[in-house]
C-alpha cells in the first residue's frame, strides 16, 4: 500500500497539470490500487469483527438468540472470578511459551545464519526444520501422550536408568505438557522471521565490530540483536496470538483439567451461548491487541522493515 | 433386437410388480399410489450421535426398503445445536431424550402418529408408561416417558401419559455405571463414592460433558452421604453449588488424572493404566477388553445412570418422504437393527423382535444375563467374550430395573454450565 502511494505520488509530479481524468487526481489511483485489498479486508475481517461485537450485546436463551443492547454478557464476564483466573492462565501460557520459543528459535536461527557457512546447507537445514509441519498439528500434539504417560516411553526410560523410583505424574496432563506441546508446535514461527532478518544483516557490520575490538557476546548484544528486532517482534506476534487463541492444545494436553480463554469460548459455542462467546471473544481480542501494542512500543516494525 | 425384447419384457414384469406393490402398500399403509415407483429416489438425511448412526444400518435400509439413508455422526453438543438451529438440514434426528426436551420447544420436529407404528404396543414400557414392570417407579431425571408424548400433532408441551402423538421412537438405550480396572484395584468396588476415594488419587477420571458429568457427580455425592437430592436430574442452585464444591475440592487435591470428552479418550485413559476408575460408556469397556486388558462395567449399589435415544422426524418432512420415514421407523423396530445393537451391548426398543435376529447364546448372554454357552463375537466377528462369561450387571431386568436416574437437562441448566466451567478452570 505504501509502495502504491509513493508510485502514484511520484508519477503525478510531472504530467499533473497537463493531463486530466484519473491521472489528474493522485489520490484516486492509490485508492483504486488499494481497493481490492480493502474490499477483502472489509468483507472478511472488519465485517465479522463488527458482527461479533454486535452479537456480544445480544441476549440468549437455550435456543434463541435475541437481538438486544444489553451489557449482561459483559457484566457476567467481568463479575466472575473464573474469567480473571482463566485470562491469567492464558497469559501465563503465552508468556512462558514466548520465552521458551524465543530462546530456542533465536538459537536455531543464529546457528543457521552464522554458523552454517554454505547457502546449500542453510537451505537444507532450514527445510529440515519445517518437516514436522508436514503432518497435522493435532497429530504432532497427540503423539506426546503415549510418550509422556505414566507407563509411557519417557517414564519407563527414566525408571530403567534408575533416575526415578516411581513414574512422574506431572509429565502428562499438566501445565508442563501444555507448554511442551505449544513450544513444539510454535517454535518454527520464531525461527523463520528471525532467520530471515539475520540473513539480511550486512556481514561487513559484524566485521567492522570485530575490527573495532568487540568480542562475540558484544557483537551479539550490540549488533545482531538490535538488527533482528523486527524478526523477533514478528515471531512474537505469531506465537503470542496463536497461544492466546488456542483451545484444543490446552484441552488435550491438560486432560481437560486447565482452562484458557479459547476453551471458555468453545464451551459457550457448544452450548449455543453465542452472545456470551462473542463477548468473551471481544475481550480476548482487546487483550491480545493490548499485549501486541505493548510489544510494539519496544520495536517500530514499520520503521525497521 | 433380442436385447430390446428382453428389456421390454423385464420392464413389463417390473411394472406388474410395482403395481402389485402399490396395491399392497395402499392397502396396508395407506401410502400414495406413486409409492413403489418413486421410493427408490427418496433420500432421507439422518444425523445423530455416533452410537446408532451406523453405516451398516444405512446399507441394510437400501437393501430392505430401497431408499437411501444418509448418515451424519456428530457429538451430542453439535447434535443439539443442529436440531435446534438448522431444521432444514435433516429429515430424521437421532437424538437423546434429554436433547428432545431441549429441542422440542423450538418446533423443529413433528410428532408421530402412533397408529402408523405397527409395533407400538410391543415397545418396552420404559418409553411409554415409564414403568419397566407394573411395580417399578419412574426414575429421576429426564425419563423418556416424560418427554415421549405430546397432546396433539402440533403440541409443544409434553403429555403426562401416552397419547396418539409420540415425539421420538426409541432406538437405543443402556444403563451406565463406572468402569474399573479390577487388576489394578484388586478389591471389590460396590459404590459410586469410590470415585472420590483418596486411594485412587491421580487415577480417577470423569467425563467433561456437563449435562452427563453432573449426574455422575450427583450419584457420587449421594453415595457419600454428603447430599440428598430432590431430583438429581433437576437440581436446585444450592444442590449444584454443593455438588461442584465437593468435586472442586477433590480436583484441587489431585484426585483426577484427566477428564475426557470423547469415547476414544476414555478408552485410552483406561487401557494405558493412567486411570483405574472413571465414568465410562459400555462400548468403551468392550474396546478396552478387546485389547486383552481386564476392565469391568461395575454394577453399583446405588444403581445406574441411564440414557436413551430415539429418532424424531423433522417438521419439514411431508408426502412421500414422510411415508418413507414411517416405513423406516417400522423397519427399525422390526428386529434387524435391534439385534445388531444388542450384540454391542445396547438394548433395543422392542427386544422380542430382536430375538429373532440373534442366536440363543447371544440372546441369553446379552439380554437374559446367562453365562455364554459359546464365544460371543462382536459385529466385526472378533471374539469379545468366551464361553462361561456373564455380562456385567446381569440381565435386562436387573440392569434396566436398577436405574436411579436418567440423563437430563435441568431447569437451572445455564447456571449449572457456568458452574461447570468454573470447576474445569479451578
Amino acid at each position: 500500500m505504501t509502495i502504491a502511494g509513493t508510485k502514484s505520488g511520484a508519477g503525478s509530479v510531472g504530467p499533473l497539470r497537463k493531463s486530466s481524468g484519473i491521472k489528474g487526481r493522485p489520490g484516486l489511483v492509490g485508492w483504486l490500487m488499494a481497493s481490492p485489498l480493502v474490499l477483502v479486508l472489509v468483507l472478511f475481517l472488519v465485517m465479522p469483527i463488527i458482527m461479533i461485537g454486535t452479537v456480544s450485546f445480544w441476549r440468549a436463551t437455550e435456543f434463541s438468540i435475541i437481538p438486544a443492547f444489553d451489557f449482561e454478557n459483559y457484566s457476567f464476564l467481568f463479575g466472575s472470578p473464573v474469567t480473571y483466573s482463566v485470562f491469567l492462565n492464558t497469559l501465563k501460557y503465552a508468556l512462558i511459551t514466548w520465552a521458551v520459543t524465543l530462546t530456542l528459535g533465536y538459537t536455531v536461527a543464529y546457528f543457521l545464519a552464522f554458523h552454517v557457512r554454505s547457502l546449500t546447507w542453510q537451505i537444507v537445514l532450514f527445510l529440515l526444520c519445517t518437516i514436522p509441519f508436514w503432518t497435522s498439528n493435532i497429530i504432532r500434539m497427540i503423539s506426546w501422550i503415549p510418550f509422556l504417560g505414566r507407563n509411557g516411553i519417557a517414564n519407563s526410560a527414566l525408571l530403567s536408568w534408575g533416575v526415578i523410583d516411581e513414574p512422574l505424574d506431572w509429565l502428562l496432563f499438566s501445565d508442563f505438557s501444555v507448554i511442551l506441546a505449544f513450544v513444539h508446535l510454535y517454535t518454527l514461527f520464531m525461527v523463520v522471521p528471525i532467520f530471515n532478518t539475520m540473513m539480511r544483516i550486512d556481514k561487513s557490520l559484524i566485521e567492522a565490530a570485530r575490527d573495532g575490538g568487540a568480542n562475540g557476546l558484544q557483537i551479539l548484544w550490540n549488533v545482531i540483536i538490535p538488527l533482528t528486532k523486527p524478526g523477533i517482534m514478528i515471531g512474537t506476534i505469531f506465537v503470542v496470538t496463536l497461544v492466546m487463541g488456542d483451545f484444543v492444545t490446552v484441552r488435550i494436553m491438560s486432560g481437560s483439567q486447565s482452562a484458557n480463554v479459547g476453551r471458555l469460548i468453545s464451551n459457550d459455542i457448544a452450548l449455543l451461548q453465542y452472545p456470551s462467546a462473542a463477548a468473551t471473544a471481544v475481550v480476548l481480542l482487546c487483550s491480545v491487541l493490548i499485549v501486541i501494542g505493548i510489544f510494539l512500543r519496544f520495536v517500530d516494525i514499520r520503521k525497521e522493515l | 433386437m433380442t436385447g430390446t425384447t428382453q428389456r421390454l419384457n423385464r420392464r413389463s414384469v417390473l411394472k406388474g410388480a410395482a403395481a402389485t406393490a402399490t396395491l399392497a402398500g395402499a392397502s396396508t399403509l395407506g401410502a400414495p399410489m406413486i409409492w413403489a415407483q418413486n421410493i427408490k429416489n427418496v433420500t432421507l438425511r439422518q444425523f445423530g450421535t455416533g452410537v446408532s448412526n451406523l453405516n451398516d444400518v444405512g446399507n441394510k435400509v437400501k437393501e430392505d426398503l430401497g431408499f437411501t439413508l444418509e448418515m451424519t455422526a456428530l457429538d451430542s453438543d453439535s447434535v443439539t445445536q443442529r436440531a435446534a438451529t438448522q431444521p432444514n438440514s435433516f429429515d430424521i434426528a437421532d437424538i437423546e431424550y434429554w436433547i428432545c426436551k431441549k429441542v422440542w420447544p423450538t418446533g423443529n420436529l413433528q410428532a408421530m402418529d402412533v397408529s402408523r407404528i405397527d409395533l407400538f404396543d410391543k415397545i418396552v414400557p420404559i418409553f411409554t408408561t415409564g414403568k419397566l414392570t407394573p411395580e417399578s417407579t419412574v426414575a429421576q431425571g429426564t425419563a423418556p416417558s416424560t418427554v415421549g408424548f405430546v397432546e396433539g400433532p402440533d403440541g409443544t408441551s409434553f403429555a403426562t401419559e401416552p397419547t396418539n402423538w409420540m415425539t421420538l421412537i426409541p432406538t437405543i438405550y443402556n444403563a451406565d455405571t463406572l468402569g474399573i480396572r479390577p487388576d489394578l484395584i484388586g478389591r471389590p468396588i460396590n459404590n459410586w463414592s469410590e470415585l472420590l476415594n483418596p486411594e485412587f488419587k491421580g487415577k480417577a477420571s470423569l467425563l467433561d460433558i456437563s449435562s452427563i458429568g453432573i449426574m455422575d457427580m450427583a450419584m457420587v455425592c449421594e453415595s457419600m452421604g454428603e447430599i440428598t437430592y430432590g431430583d438429581k436430574g433437576n437440581m436446585t442452585r444450592s444442590e449444584i453449588d454443593q455438588t461442584l464444591a465437593i468435586f472442586t475440592e477433590a480436583k484441587k487435591a489431585g484426585q483426577f488424572r484427566a477428564f475426557w470428552k470423547s469415547f476414544d479418550e476414555s478408552v485410552n485413559l483406561m487401557a494405558s493404566g493412567e486411570v483405574v476408575i472413571q465414568s465410562m460408556w459400555s462400548p468403551a469397556i468392550t474396546a478396552v477388553r478387546s485389547k486383552g486388558i481386564p476392565c469391568v462395567y461395575q454394577p453399583l449399589e446405588e444403581g445406574y445412570r441411564s440414557w436413551g435415544g430415539g429418532i424424531g422426524l423433522s417438521k419439514s418432512l411431508s408426502g412421500l418422504e414422510l411415508d418413507a420415514a414411517y416405513e423406516y421407523i417400522n423397519w427399525y423396530l422390526s428386529g434387524w437393527v435391534g439385534g445388531y445393537l444388542m450384540r454391542q451391548g445396547y438394548y433395543s426398543a422392542v427386544p422380542e423382535t430382536s430375538k429373532g435376529f440373534m442366536t440363543p447364546n447371544e440372546w441369553g448372554f446379552w439380554f437374559e444375563g446367562k453365562p455364554a454357552t459359546a464365544d460371543i463375537l462382536n459385529p466385526q466377528g472378533v471374539v469379545m467374550e468366551t464361553a462361561g462369561a456373564v455380562r456385567d450387571g446381569g440381565s435386562f431386568y436387573d440392569r434396566m430395573g436398577a436405574v436411579a436416574c436418567w440423563n437430563a437437562v435441568m431447569d437451572e441448566n445455564q447456571y449449572m454450565v457456568r458452574k461447570w466451567n468454573e470447576f474445569i478452570a479451578a
